[in-house]
């Protein structure tokens, strides 16, 4: 919300400069966004006379004006304003001068043959709102020469934010009532008008529905006479960013700013029936609104109607037909109290965004609906005249009348700082609250009609599944201590929260236990694995394109966002690998093909908390460094298992109890994949070569790997007390055998049972050769492994380790049908 | 020693120092004490010298002997030592060559900094807690005390999920990580110190919003905690994570549906410049407050035995500040260029005794 200084000042009378003010409410939590001194642009400027207008000789738009600034001198200007006349008085700004409504420097100029020395202003070539119909037109008696900013007294514009709670703050009265009670002056009193009624309310209110509407006062004026409000409120207006209409209209909006009471005011003439009434709209019924939409209206919404449907959205927006205008003689003002849900959910509904929901839907203070009439009233006839009617009033004041108890020790057992009882009870009272009852130990205080936030009735939004007597503790708990931190917040925040001493958090022992869990400590050992092995960690989106996360495997229409923010970041991914792959594509597209990413982050399978998975991944495309002493390769999917396998190492999986499985998700090339489990169900994770038909779709033009660890399947190691390490005093003996095996052998199934040859005497199998060429059988590849064997006992005779060999080979021949190579 | 043993020890000597390799070097042992060596000989012949001079003669040789296989070890030291330099030299490399590579890989700025606020919470004993980022918004929203029609459901443009969770409420994207507040809550006896680092979404999008990004969260709860607390545990986190012992933390009132009372905390920093720590102007980095009643009571918490406070910052937010990083939207996007620039060491992980 924006005010001007010079409409606080109306409500407070306070000496404080701009910057204490604005200081004093960022303290009192009303945060300052910006402060615009609006004469500070427009100093240069200053009154002129118009000597006189001619048509401009060579231009049929255009006029020649002689002009006057008060400097003794004529200026020439040439001006397109159709209003430009001879005597008029109106704003110069002279060359050098910045015009801030166009965002040019002004220089001397000549058009079509006339000289132009000057510049006459519009009001939005220097700022102050869109009128740029002609030129400014200032009254006879304004002082040619004289700076325009001070002669229009333009003050400095101070722009808060305010927050939820703080309904009373969305008014200038409601700050200078802040800013008085932290000491910055003293808020003024608005006395309530004496009003005498001149007839009875053409009008009478009636309350159908109390959804609609709990307590409504309203009275008609009639013989007035509607038209442009006077320039200060038209300037108060502009300055908070409306746009004045009609005197009628705009006195609303001075309440609506001024005390934080949205008005209506009914063009009588207009409204059809004697009655107005606060009523559920019906299916089916519209309301063509003030901003000119329709709207269709829901059960749900509450309305103010008359005989023929609805005239306004209650507390969001007036109606079209029945609003005041230049014609209005007799209008008819409304003041109510709606309910700030059904406001909020009306308006989100509608998607209505005004002063009258803001204020509303905050709660707005629940005594004023008969003061605000009154000094509505008495506003309208000093501006426009006529005599006013009886008060048609319907529903009753709520009882918003509550109290709350401040025990002043918990101003330091809450709030952490020591606050004199006197001081305490002072603060309150200057925020309007007023004392019940008082003793050493507390004070009860009534709670103000506009502080809806204070004490206010408790609706708790509970877990179901707690036990009744952890439940009932609780509530009771709450209902004891809210309404009394209320007031500890409302004291401190006077005094600035900034004055409470600091105090570090005392630690229960003197060296902390880990921060992280087992879990947490799985994906940050992943994650350094993966950087330790070359790759760059990434953190991507969770979201996706809907078409990219189906080639993914993915696509659950229970996991597609209903209201995503683009249509390619709508389906929750299940792998993080979709997006590396498009990061790839994307380096790619930069020049930059060869890449290593990574990234440990969310999986998405089901929206259970069991369905995000936590994954590593990692996708690497195009090829191995370049470099002199060896050549660059693609990449391959040995790669990704490489990275698999590193994790899992890392993070204890016993590798002896993991196959690997040549099976892999469709994402993957049916023949360069494979899957590492343990036992027949738990999938530890995915590698391999991405299939090519995704890879093109995804514009990866190089060959690019990939693999998925699931951090989730992998089994807390048992944390046992490590045994003594086996340092046998004997040489270990090494054996070197090649095998010649049919070349779809896994060569996984060869090592595997050379390990398990001999157990007790094996400790290594290391395959150093694999060779298929000329040199061995069509369908034939060469695997050649060296065996290491550690004696424990004694050395070994030839004769033992010939022994070991044989059966080595035995059992290769026996599990692959191998034969050993001569 | 006579003559004859004189001039064959001087002789041989001096043929040794003229041998210019070690194929010289032998022959000159083979003519002294080779089989038909001169040396050899005149061993050979000592049998044949009277009895009363043998002794005597056989002393002599046995010292010229001796004599010539010193100066041949010596030789045929000199001799290999220059041998092995001369191969050596011959080995020569160009040790201009590049090494070979080994890629090095980093660790996102994003993770680091949750390094980093771990380590610096944890001294002060806090647990990070991790949790699902699809929730129910019962966890997001309404045990956090922010009814349907609240305003400040606005300020968090929530993205929605078809269906419903286990608790048949509608499902979102947790548009903070307070819903690990709320779990912990459930879940465990208070004292509780946590904090929750994650991925929030909220369907904001532009140079200083990201439709995902990452938030960590705190809560304090207690006997005995008072917003002094909260005030110094947050001024302690931000000068340690910053790295500025007098970096000036200000505490501002404001509201939050969760806290009471509330407050947005600023740090002190330069305007221009982006300096931190001095320059007379505010910056606005975290949210936080005393842990609202209700939020208590929803969770199963006596209010009238426990209290405590909450917080919550923008972990991209701090990251930028501390690194000086302009534009928010490169973090997602995977750049190896970025990610070079900006990445930390896997090496070097964040630890309190090496320093944050």
């Amino acid at each position: 919300m924006k005010f001007p200084l010079s409409w606080l000042h109306a409500h407070l009378d306070t000496t404080a400069d701009t910057a204490t003010i604005c200081e004093t409410l960022t303290r009192l939590g009303i945060e300052v966004e910006g402060v615009e001194d609006r004469a500070a642009p427009l100093a240069s400027f200053v009154i002129a006379r118009v000597i006189e207008a001619t048509q401009h000789p060579n231009a049929d738009r255009l006029r020649a004006l002689r002009v006057d600034i008060g400097d003794g001198r004529e200026y020439s200007v040439v001006c397109g304003a159709p209003n430009a006349r001879t005597g008029m008085l109106g704003v110069a700004a002279l060359p050098g001068a910045f015009i801030p409504g166009t965002g040019i420097t002004l220089k001397t100029g000549e058009i079509r043959g006339v000289k132009s020395e000057a510049m006459m202003l519009s009001a939005r070539e220097m700022g102050l709102g869109d009128d740029h119909s002609g030129i400014i037109d200032l009254p006879e008696d304004a002082p040619v020469g004289k700076p325009y900013a001070q002669y229009a007294k333009l003050d400095t514009i101070i722009e808060i934010k305010v927050t939820p709670n703080r309904g009373d703050a969305l008014s200038v009265h409601g700050i200078a009532r802040d800013l008085a009670a932290a000491g910055l002056g003293r808020l003024k009193d608005w006395p309530r008008p004496h009003i005498t009624p001149a007839y009875p309310s053409p009008l009478n209110w009636t309350i159908e529905d109390p959804r609609a509407c709990t307590w409504v006062v309203g009275r008609a004026v009639r013989n007035v006479k509607n038209g442009p409000s006077p320039a200060w409120l038209q300037d108060w207006l502009v300055a908070v960013g409306l746009r004045p209409i009609n005197a009628l209209v705009d006195v609303t909006n001075l309440f609506t700013y001024g005390l934080g009471r949205p008005l209506h005011v009914f063009d009588v003439a207009k409204v059809r029936g004697g009655t107005l009434s606060m009523r559920m709209a019906q299916a089916g019924e519209t309301l063509a609104a003030l901003n000119n939409k329709t709207y269709a209206l829901t059960e749900e919404d509450g309305v103010i109607a008359d005989e023929a449907g609805p005239e306004a959205l209650g507390g969001i927006i007036g109606g079209e037909h029945s609003g005041c205008d230049e014609t209005t003689t007799e209008c008819f003002i409304e003041a109510a109290l709606f309910d700030p849900v059904r406001i909020a959910l009306s308006g989100r509904r509608h998607g209505v965004f005004t002063d009258a929901r803001q204020r509303f839907e905050r709660g707005l203070d629940q005594a004023l609906p008969p003061l605000a009439l009154d000094m509505a009233t008495a506003t309208i006839m000093e501006l426009c005249g006529g005599e006013a009617s009886e008060v048609s009033e319907a529903g009753a004041e709520p009882n918003w009348r509550r109290s709350a108890t401040l025990r002043f020790e918990r101003l330091m057992g809450l709030g952490g700082m020591e606050v004199a009882p006197d001081e305490a009870v002072n603060r309150l009272e200057a925020l309007g609250f007023s004392s019940l009852m008082r003793d050493d130990l507390s004070v009860t205080v009534a709670v103000p009609s506009w502080r809806n936030d204070i004490a206010a009735p408790i609706t708790l939004d509970m877990d179901p599944g707690l036990p009744a007597s952890r439940a009932e503790a609780a509530r009771e708990g709450c209902e004891a201590t809210e309404a009394e931190a209320d007031l500890v917040e409302e004291v401190l925040r006077l005094g600035g929260l900034d004055a409470v001493p600091a105090v570090s958090l005392p630690l229960p022992f003197a060296v902390p236990p880990p921060a992280v869990d087992a879990k947490q400590k799985r994906a940050i050992a992943a994650r350094r694995v993966l950087a330790a092995r070359g790759c760059q960690d990434n953190v991507t989106y969770g979201f996706l394109a809907h078409a990219t996360v189906e080639q993914f495997g993915g696509g659950d229409p229970a996991l597609r966002l209903e209201n995503p923010i683009a249509s390619d970041l709508d389906q929750m991914r299940p792998t993080p690998v979709a997006s590396l792959a498009l990061a790839a594509a994307a380096n790619a597209a930069r020049g930059f093909a060869d890449v290593a990413l990574s990234e440990v982050g969310g999986g998405y399978r089901s929206v259970t908390p069991e369905g995000q998975l936590a994954m590593a991944c990692t996708l690497r495309a195009g090829s191995t460094p370049l470099n002199w002493a060896e050549p660059a390769r693609p990449v391959d999917a040995l790669d990704a298992r490489a990275d698999a396998q590193a994790v899992l190492e890392a993070l204890g999986v016993p590798m002896a109890g993991v196959t690997v499985t040549l099976d892999a998700p469709a994402h993957y090339h049916p023949g360069r994949s494979g899957s590492f489990r343990q036992g027949p169900k738990t999938v530890l994770a995915y590698f391999g070569e991405l299939h090519p038909r995704l890879r093109e779709t995804l514009g990866l033009a190089g060959v690019a790997v990939a693999c998925e660890v699931f951090l989730d399947a992998i089994p807390e190691p048992k944390r046992r007390k490590k045994t003594a390490p086996d340092l046998a005093a004997f040489q270990p003996v090494r054996r070197d055998l090649a095998f010649l095996v049919a070349a779809e052998t896994p060569a996984e199934n060869l090592l595997r049972a050379a390990r398990g040859a001999e157990r007790a005497l094996i400790t290594e199998v290391v395959l150093f050769d694999r060779y298929a060429g000329e040199r061995v059988a069509e369908g034939k590849i060469s695997l050649a492994i060296q065996i290491t064997l550690q004696p424990r006992e004694a050395t070994l005779t030839d004769a033992a380790i010939e022994a070991v060999v044989a059966k080595v080979v035995a059992a290769i021949t026996k599990a692959t049908g191998a034969t050993l190579r001569g | 020693m006579t003559n004859d043993l004189e001039a064959l020890a001087h002789s041989t000597e001096a043929d040794l120092a003229a041998a210019a390799d070690l194929r010289a070097l032998d022959a000159v042992r083979v003519a002294a004490l080779g089989k038909n060596g001169a040396l050899t000989a005149l061993l050979k012949g000592l049998g044949a010298v009277p009895a009363e001079a043998r002794r005597e003669r056989g002393a002599a040789l046995n010292a010229v002997k001796q004599r010539i296989e010193a100066a041949l070890d010596a030789r045929r030291a000199t001799l290999e030592a220059a041998a092995l330099d001369a191969k050596l030299l011959a080995e020569k490399q160009d040790m201009s060559l590049p090494p070979r590579p080994i890629p090095q890989g980093s660790i996102h700025p994003i993770n680091r900094t949750i390094e980093e606020l771990t380590a610096i919470f944890g001294a002060m004993g806090f647990s990070a807690v991790e949790g699902p980022d699809i929730e129910s918004d019962w966890y997001n929203f309404g045990a956090l005390n922010i009814p349907d029609h609240h305003p400040a459901r606005q300020d968090q443009d929530t993205f929605y999920l078809p269906g419903l969770g286990a608790d048949g409420r509608p499902l979102v994207l947790r548009t903070q990580t307070s819903p690990l507040q709320v779990r912990t809550m459930l879940g465990q006896e208070p004292p509780i110190r946590i904090i929750a680092p994650g991925r929030t979404y909220r369907a904001d999008h532009d140079a200083t919003h990201s439709p995902m990004f990452h938030q960590v969260e705190g809560l304090v709860i207690d006997r005995g905690i008072t917003l002094g607390h909260l005030k110094g545990c947050l001024t302690d986190f931000l000068r340690a994570f910053f790295g500025i012992s007098n970096l000036p933390v200000r505490f501002r009132s404001s509201y939050f549906p969760f806290t009471e009372p509330s407050m947005e905390v600023d740090i002190g920093w330069n305007r221009k410049t982006g300096e931190l720590g001095a320059g007379g102007d505010w910056l606005e980095i975290l949210g936080s407050g005393m842990v609202h009643p209700r939020v208590l009571a929803n969770c199963g918490i006596d209010a009238r035995e426990w209290q405590g406070f909450a917080f919550g910052m923008g972990i991209e937010r701090i990251t930028m500040l501390k690194h000086g990083i302009a534009d928010l939207r490169p973090f997602y996007e995977g750049d190896t260029r970025w990610l070079a620039h900006y990445a930390s060491s896997p090496l070097t992980p964040a630890s309190l005794h090496e320093g944050v």
